[in-house]
């Protein structure tokens, strides 16, 4: 313990001045500062080189899987497409109330009729039928995989550690590889759609069964069971409520990933309207058909959270019985399709009727960007050139005359490194010697810019910063991850990502943290944020970018909106959770030991709620990068850019290389994070 | 008594234990190892023994009570029984049937017609309500609807839970959802009746309520059965035997008065010296020989209790005699000894 005390503010120390050394001597030499080229392993050949052998090994297998799917697949389109809308509306809304009471029924009703009258139906539909076949498939496959995973340990740490990459592996990157099996066309899209939604479906199977109650079980072989019996009768229906709260979350997983897939085009579905037209800067029509992305979202989160909150205890609404529900299934599916059989508008809503006022909303757009384009235009330029810019490319690279007012004159950079001394000399001075090495460190970063730093500064003070926080295996895994980011050549963009998702992690911290404080402090915005909340988190990520490039075009700061949007939404939750359920009777034993309010706040209530808070971090920054990746669709450069690259290209290797060094660097802060979380915590 | 009764189920050098492969200590016959030595072995090897050396008869229609703090194997010893546990080693006969050695296929047989179990936490199903919970036992063994559900009907009525058939556990009050516990064990007519801490999740004025109905149910019904508990006072109320486990071993088995009046070690002293000794000790455990004399003085029979037999003792009685059912004097009863008994003076004991 005291060895470990002394040797790490020396190492740290080391560190600091070997840094400085090589920033300062070693400015001349380039290969310090780029990657040298002698040393990358042709990594993403390698891979390319697998992938095609294994795809002419096996393209008939997947052609074949393919084309079996394809049937059933436009089975359900065409039937869904040749149903009139307001049967298919109907039956919905009869589905949503059994499941949620009117409510839900309403609401699903209004939203229908939204896509409806909007005119999108067509669009909406197709994409739906891709979920709605989805959904089973996922669901089956999942709930297998789930019963393997509780019935074999061995089984579990495989799938476990499968379901950790598959989460972190941006959704663009499974594209390739499966592109390349299954060739072009819907059918890919849906594969990767039930490849995608598969995972919560699996971890909530294996809990729901984990978490059998052992006395449920034994009840179960007293009573005479057969394992069999036993499995279908008592651990299945036990489960059931968990298992349906992975119906609901491979739902959503579902339609993210279809209108994700709708990239890849071939397929006239609502995901490819709002991204043809985002790309042709039509924000009225992209914004009225990402509000049926918005309506799908609703309608089947709510619908499928309805039937498993049904199950619980205190739900009072039940519905029909079985019986009567089928009965009611039928006549309504009867009595709507002869109303649409005489009148013709409820069965294919008339273009004449179609309100779709989205030359009224660009001219909408249009004012405001002519009233209030220079403030959007300041506060983005503003942002740019005092934020993006610095931590990109350092101070050194960004600091001049027309945008900063001065110019980084050897005077300044002096009085700039003089406060930074002098600041990390008051720290060691009061002994605080962490503080006394993070002042340098962080002051270097905005000098020099996190893309101006060398690749050595990296590889020695990563894995030091991951041995302080966690130990020996984390250190290992973030400096493997470092080698691989380097050696296969895509270091430079995975520096961009990082930079990118730092700033807009940081903003989501203070931001989200000040908003979760107001919220623990007031029930009235607790009840404001949180369907806010509710509704960021179910919408598929795609729709959030509509807004940001609507005012601010493509480029960096947009992409941090839209990242910043997603990503702060666990911030706010886990702040104002933690801050929450601090106990009382340490808020209590606080006030009668004569804390100031202040001092309750900061050292009682802050310091209790950290480890809730700290989880919030480590999910704002894995929901940042996983956002990064969407956001490339608007022009970010980085890892997501590259995938997105290679996706258009399909090339598999280059696809694979950066979707893995994407879930590296998420693994990492995830590692990195969670070891700092239980060490705090204990 | 019982005691005279044939042997229902019984035990004999019960093992479980958990680790890396125990399995590998119990190569040889049952008796022909030491036991000390086999604990030490396990202990060493840093196995965990949840119950070792265990042996027991429990007669036909008595109630079988194990008794011990928590984490003294009281449970395991429970489930080797029924075999929800596998043992690790031993013997289990139910009515001399070698239930160690029966397929798993026949052992669910023998759990559909001969076992039933109540639990601490109940184990309800939660999907299905009070009158299919009741009724589940005979759904596996594929009876039909009809049938189940009026047998279950029956079973609700026997334990007083009329009217709420259509409710569901979490709808119910926990002493209501071990009434459905009980139904259910019950369901499908066990011959022996296995109880692990029915009672002990409930509130204390609930549990004596239960052990109670507990009573009038075996009075009725008359099952062999075995019942865990930690709490001392319940195994009091409760037994015909009981039996005292610490770490895995059996300390004591004996009548309640037995195990109060000789506490085998200090282990089990603790557990009575809090308990009214005049509410459990029978006259004819303390009596003194019979002296003889033709006085006049009371005569009780010989299990009535201390409690009773002290309030006979006014200012002109100094003796009671304690007379059997054709009326012979056993043995008589003095005010010095039931004092000597109450402050447990050593002699007198045993
Ligand atoms: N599955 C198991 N694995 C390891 N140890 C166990 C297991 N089940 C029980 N034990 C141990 O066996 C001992 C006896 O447990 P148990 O029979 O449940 O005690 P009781 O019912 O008297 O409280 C305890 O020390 C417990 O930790
Ligand atoms: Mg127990």
């Amino acid at each position: 313990m005291l060895a470990e005390k002394n040797i790490l503010p020396i190492l740290w120390g080391g560190v600091l001045v070997f840094s400085a050394l090589v920033m300062t001597l070693g400015s001349d030499l380039k290969w310090l500062f780029e990657f040298p080229e002698s040393l990358h392993v042709p990594i993403a050949g390698f891979l390319d080189w697998i992938m095609l052998g294994f795809v002419d090994l096996f393209k008939w297998l997947f052609r074949f899987i393919s084309r079996v799917l394809e049937w059933p697949m436009r089975g359900v389109q065409g039937f869904l497409e040749w149903l009139p809308w307001l049967t298919f509306a109907s039956l919905a809304t009869f589905i949503a109330w059994q499941g949620g009471g009117r409510r839900t029924g309403i609401l699903t009703l209004v939203l229908l009729l939204y896509i409806v009258i909007v005119g999108y139906w067509y669009e909406g539909i197709n994409t739906l039928s891709l979920v709605i076949i989805c959904i089973p498939l996922a669901v089956l496959l999942g709930f297998t995989l789930g019963v393997w995973g509780h019935k074999s340990p061995k089984a579990n740490a495989v799938i476990q550690t499968t379901l950790d990459f598959m989460q972190t592996i941006p959704a663009f990157a499974y594209l390739i590889p499966i592109l390349l099996l299954f060739g072009f066309g819907p059918v890919v899209g849906l594969i990767a759609s039930v490849i995608f939604a598969t995972p919560p479906m699996v971890r909530n199977t294996i809990l729901g069964l984990n978490r059998v109650p052992p006395e449920v079980r034994e009840s179960g072989t007293m009573s005479g069971c057969t394992p069999r019996q036993r499995f279908w009768w008592v651990e299945v229906p036990t489960a059931f409520p968990q298992m349906l709260i992975g119906v609901n979350q491979t739902t959503m997983c579902a339609l993210g990933m279809v209108i994700i897939a709708a990239i890849i085009g071939g397929f006239e579905d609502i995901g490819w309207e709002v991204l043809g037209r985002l790309r042709k800067a039509q924000f009225g029509q992209s914004i009225l058909a990402g509000m049926v992305i918005v309506c799908l979202a609703i309608i089947l989160d709510r619908i499928t959270l309805s039937y498993a909150k049904r199950q619980l205890p205190t739900e009072s609404h039940t519905g029909l019985r079985i019986k009567q529900f089928i009965v009611g299934f039928i006549g309504i599916s009867i009595i709507s399709y002869i109303l649409a059989m005489f009148i013709e508008p409820l069965r294919i809503w008339p273009k004449s009727l179609e309100f779709y006022p989205a030359d009224t909303m660009n001219a909408l757009v249009f004012n405001i960007i002519a009233n209030f384009g220079d403030v959007l235009e300041t506060s983005k330029n503003q942002m740019q050139y005092f934020v993006l810019l610095p931590v990109k490319l350092g101070f050194t690279r960004s600091i001049f005359p027309i945008t900063w007012g001065f110019a980084l004159t050897p005077t300044i950079i002096g009085i700039y490194w003089f406060i930074i001394f002098l600041g990390a000399a008051i720290a060691l001075y009061f002994r605080h010697w962490k503080i006394a090495i993070a002042i340098p460190f962080i002051a270097g970063i905005l000098y020099f810019g996190i893309t101006g730093v060398s690749w050595v500064v990296y590889l020695v003070v990563l894995p030091l910063f991951a041995f302080s926080l966690g130990g020996t295996r984390v250190t290992l895994f973030v400096t493997g991850s470092l080698i691989f980011l380097m050696v296969s050549g895509i270091w430079v963009p995975a520096l961009v990502s990082i930079y990118l998702c730092s700033v807009a992690v940081a903003i989501c911290i203070i931001l989200g943290g000040l908003m979760g404080i107001w919220a623990s402090t007031s029930e009235r915005i607790s009840a404001i944020i949180r369907p806010i909340n509710d509704t960021l988190q179910t919408l598929p990520q795609f729709v959030l970018l509509i807004p940001a490039v609507m005012f601010f075009r493509v480029g960096d700061f947009t992409a941090l909106l839209a990242i910043v949007a997603y990503a702060i939404v666990p911030m706010i939750r886990y702040t104002e959770q933690g801050l929450r359920t601090v106990s009382p009777t340490a808020i209590e034993a606080g006030i009668t030991s004569g804390c100031t309010p202040a001092q309750i706040f900061w050292q009682i209530k802050l310091k209790l709620a950290l480890p809730q808070i700290l989880v919030g971090i480590n999910q704002t920054t894995l929901f940042g990068l996983n956002m990064l990746v969407i956001a490339a669709l608007v022009g970010t450069t980085g890892l997501g850019q590259q995938i997105y690259l290679a996706l258009s290209k399909v090339d598999a290797g280059g696809g694979i290389v950066a979707g893995l060094g994407m879930a590296l660097i998420a693994m990492s802060a995830d590692r990195m994070m969670r070891a700092y979380i239980s060490r705090t915590s204990k | 008594m019982p005691s005279a009764n044939s042997v229902k189920l019984s035990c004999e050098s019960l093992w479980k234990v958990y680790g890396n492969n125990p399995e590998q200590y119990f190569t040889d016959e049952i008796g022909s190892f030491n036991v000390e030595e086999k604990f030490q072995n396990l202990t060493e090897n840093g196995s965990i023994i949840a119950c070792g050396d265990v042996k027991f008869d429990i007669p036909t229609g008595s109630i079988f009570i194990i008794m011990g703090l928590s984490g003294s194997g009281k449970s395991t010893v429970l489930r080797c029984l029924s075999r929800l546990v596998e043992p690790s080693f031993g013997k289990v006969e139910l009515d001399g049937l070698d239930l160690l050695n029966q397929s798993p296929k026949d052992m669910i047989e023998i759990r559909r017609h001969k076992m039933g179990m109540v639990f601490q936490n109940f184990g309800l199903l939660p999907h299905l309500n009070v009158l299919e919970n009741v009724a589940f036992p005979l759904k596996a063994q594929g009876i039909s609807k009809n049938e189940r559900l009026a047998r279950a009907n029956e079973m609700i009525d026997l334990v007083g839970l009329e009217g709420r058939e259509n409710s569901y556990p979490h709808q119910l009050s926990g002493g209501q959802q071990q009434r459905v516990g009980i139904a259910r064990s019950l369901a499908a007519e066990p011959e022996v009746w296995f109880l692990d801490e029915p009672f002990s999740a409930l509130d204390p004025l609930i549990r004596t309520q239960m052990q109670d109905e507990f009573l009038r149910l075996q009075r009725q019904l008359n099952k062999t059965i075995v019942f865990v508990t930690h709490d001392f006072h319940e195994a009091l109320r409760l037994a015909d035997t009981i039996c005292i486990m610490k770490d895995g071993q059996v300390v004591q088995i004996g009548t309640p008065s037995e195990i109060v009046l000789a506490p085998a070690d200090d282990y089990v002293k603790k557990f009575t010296s809090e308990v009214p000794l005049w509410k459990i000790i029978e006259a004819q455990s303390i009596m003194e020989p019979p002296d003889g004399k033709e006085v006049d003085r009371p005569s009780v029979k010989p299990d009535t209790l201390l409690e009773e037999v002290m309030r006979l003792f006014d200012g002109k009685t100094e003796e009671v005699q304690i007379v059997n059912e054709s009326g012979e004097c056993h043995g008589v009863l003095t005010p010095v000894s039931i004092i000597r008994a109450l402050y447990r003076d050593e002699k007198k004991v045993g």
